[in-house]
C-alpha cells in the first residue's frame, strides 16, 4: 500500500521545528529514522497533514558527556551509539541491546529518540533507559521538561510526549564503580520482535546483588520495573536465589499479553528463564561457582 | 488532500537525477518508477522483507522505509550500479553457482547486504553471515545456499588478499 499525501517540510533549526510543531500539532508528525513512521504510513496505520524531517539538526545528533551523565541528541542512530566509545565506557547496555534491533539496515536508519518516542512494548531502549535511569528532555517552542524514562512511557504506543513537543535528549546516567550491566531476549528470529526480554542494572559482589533494576519489555503494555522480583533476588545471595520464589515474584509482577507469535503463558515461562540467564551474567562476572 | 510536489536532485548510481515528485513517494517507487530502475524490488512496504534494500552515502538502508525526498543531495546505489561496476561479480557468481536463488525477488537485497557485511568483516562466520541476513526473507531457497555463496566468497577474498603477500 502508499501513504496517504501529507507536505514535507524539513527545518534547519529546533526554533523552526518547535514552532512548525506548535502550529501543527496533533496533525504532524515528527519524522527521525522513519523505520516505524513510514511503514505505519505505508500501511495506513497512520496518516498526517505535515510531516517535519527532523534529520537536518545537528543540534540533536552529538553524543556528549558531563561529569556523570552522557547526553545523546534524539537523532543519534542505533549504528552510531553501537560504535560510540562513552557509550561502551559509560553505558554498555545500550551496546547489549543495540544487535538484537531489526536488520543492519534497519539499525543505520532507526534513532533512539525514535524509538524512545514509539514507545513499542516489544522494543529494547525504553527498557535499557528504564533500567539505567534515564532522563528524558522534551522541548516545545519557548520551554522544556525534564522527564524520567520510567514515567515517559504511559502505555502501549503511548507516551508523556504531547503534540507539541519534540524529545530532544536523552541522558543516560554514567555507570558507577562495581556496577554492570545485563541483558537478555527471546525472538523468534535474531532480529526479530521480542517475545520477551529484559534490560538489568546493578552492583554485584560475590555476596549478592544490590541497587538493581530489572526492566523487562516485550511482555507488557510498558517496560516494567520488576519491584517484587528484584526484592527476591536483593535479599538473596548471589548464587543462591530460589527458583519457586522468583516465580511468584515475577507472576506479581508481570502481566504478559497473547499475541500471533507467543501467549501469555510462554512469555511468562521466558520471563523466568531470562532472569536465570541474567543472574548467571551478574554472577559469571563475580568468577562464583 | 494534494499537497505540493517538490524538485529533488540526487545522484542515482554515478548519475545526477532531478525530479519533480509527491513528498509521499517512498525511495523504492521514485526509483522503480521515476527512473525505471526495477532491480529494487517491493515486497512489504514496511521495512520487513528486505528486498528494496539500497545503498546510501556508503550504508544500506530500506527504500521503502525512506521518502525520496529525504536523499536529496544523497548518493544512491541500487542493484543496477553495484551490478555494473563490477563490486559485486564475485558474489553473484557465488550465488549463481550455489543456487543461491530461485525466483530472484529476494536477490538484489540479499545482494546488497551481504556487500556492506563483507566491507565491515572481512571473515564471518557463518553464524554472523546469518545474522546480517537475518532481515532478508528469501521464500524459495532456505537461506542454507546463500550462506554458502557469502561464505565462499569471504574465503576466496581472503584467498586473494593472502597471496598478495606470498
Ligand atoms: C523490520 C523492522 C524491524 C524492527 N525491529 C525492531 C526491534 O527489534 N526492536 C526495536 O526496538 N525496534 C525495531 N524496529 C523499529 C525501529 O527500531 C525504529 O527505528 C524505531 O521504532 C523508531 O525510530 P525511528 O528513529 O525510525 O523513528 P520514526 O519512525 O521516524 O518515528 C517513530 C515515532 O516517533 C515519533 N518521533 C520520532 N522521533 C521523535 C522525537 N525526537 N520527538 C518526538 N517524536 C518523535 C514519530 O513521529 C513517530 O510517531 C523495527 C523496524 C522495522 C522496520
Ligand atoms: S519492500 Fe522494503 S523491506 Fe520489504
Ligand atoms: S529466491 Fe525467491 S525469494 Fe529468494
Amino acid at each position: 500500500m502508499k501513504s496517504a499525501p501529507f507536505d514535507y517540510v524539513k527545518p534547519a533549526s529546533l526554533e523552526e521545528a518547535l514552532e512548525l510543531r506548535r502550529r501543527h500539532g496533533a496533525d504532524s508528525a515528527i519524522l527521525a529514522g522513519g523505520q516505524s513512521l513510514i511503514p505505519d504510513f505505508n500501511q495506513r496505520l497512520r496518516s498526517a497533514a505535515t510531516v517535519i524531517d527532523i534529520n537536518g539538526l545537528s543540534a540533536l545528533s552529538s553524543i556528549e558527556e558531563s561529569e556523570d551523565i552522557v547526553s545523546l541528541g534524539a537523532i543519534s542512530r542505533y549504528r552510531e551509539i553501537q560504535a560510540s566509545t562513552l557509550i561502551a565506557e559509560h553505558a554498555p547496555l545500550l551496546k547489549m541491546a543495540i544487535p538484537e534491533i531489526g536488520s543492519p539496515a534497519i539499525r543505520n536508519r532507526g534513532t533512539i529518540g525514535g524509538s524512545v518516542s514509539m514507545a513499542d512494548p516489544g522494543a529494547e531502549l525504553p527498557a535499557c533507559l528504564c533500567a539505567l535511569g534515564a532522563n528524558f528532555e522534551l522541548a516545545r517552542a519557548g520551554s522544556k521538561r525534564m522527564i524520567a524514562a520510567q514515567d515517559f512511557f504511559t502505555g502501549r504506543y503511548e507516551t508523556a510526549l504531547d503534540n507539541d513537543e519534540i524529545l530532544t535528549r536523552v541522558d543516560v546516567p554514567k555507570s558507577r564503580i562495581g556496577f554492570q550491566s545485563a541483558f537478555g531476549e527471546i525472538a523468534r528470529r535474531k532480529t526479530g520482535s521480542a517475545m520477551c526480554g529484559v534490560a538489568a542494572h546493578g552492583k554485584a559482589t560475590h555476596q549478592s546483588i544490590q541497587d538493581l533494576k530489572m526492566v523487562f519489555f516485550g511482555i507488557d503494555e510498558t517496560p516494567i520495573l520488576a519491584v517484587k522480583t528484584i526484592s527476591v533476588i536483593e535479599g538473596s545471595a548471589i548464587n543462591d536465589v530460589a527458583t519457586a520464589e522468583l516465580a511468584a515474584a515475577l507472576s506479581d509482577d508481570l502481566h504478559p499479553f497473547d499475541d500471533l507469535h507467543c501467549s501469555a503463558k510462554l512469555r511468562m515461562h521466558y520471563a523466568t528463564v531470562l532472569t536465570q540467564r541474567v543472574l548467571a551474567q551478574f554472577v559469571s562476572a563475580h568468577g562464583e561457582v | 488532500m494534494t499537497t505540493d510536489k517538490r524538485l529533488i536532485s540526487l545522484s542515482v548510481n554515478g548519475e545526477l537525477q532531478a525530479k519533480i515528485i509527491e513528498p509521499r513517494m517512498s525511495l523504492a517507487d521514485f526509483l522503480r518508477i521515476e527512473l525505471e530502475l526495477t532491480g529494487t524490488h517491493v515486497g512489504c512496504e514496511s521495512g520487513v522483507c528486505g528486498a528494496c534494500t539500497v545503498n546510501i552515502n556508503g550504508q544500506t538502508a530500506r527504500a521503502c522505509t525512506m521518502l525520496a525526498v529525504q536523499v536529496e543531495g544523497d548518493e544512491v546505489t541500487t542493484i543496477e550500479g553495484a551490478s555494473e561496476s563490477g563490486e559485486l561479480l564475485d558474489l553473484q557468481d557465488a550465488f549463481h553457482a550455489r543456487n543461491a536463488l530461485q525466483c530472484g525477488f529476494c536477490t538484489p537485497g540479499m545482494l546488497m547486504m551481504s556487500a556492506e557485511l563483507l566491507t565491515q568483516n572481512s571473515k564471518p562466520c557463518r553464524q554472523e553471515i546469518r545474522e546480517y541476513l537475518s532481515g532478508n526473507y528469501c521464500r524459495c531457497t532456505g537461506y542454507e545456499a546463500i550462506i554458502d555463496a557469502v561464505e565462499t566468497v569471504s574465503q576466496t577474498r581472503n584467498a586473494r588478499v593472502g597471496e598478495q603477500y606470498d
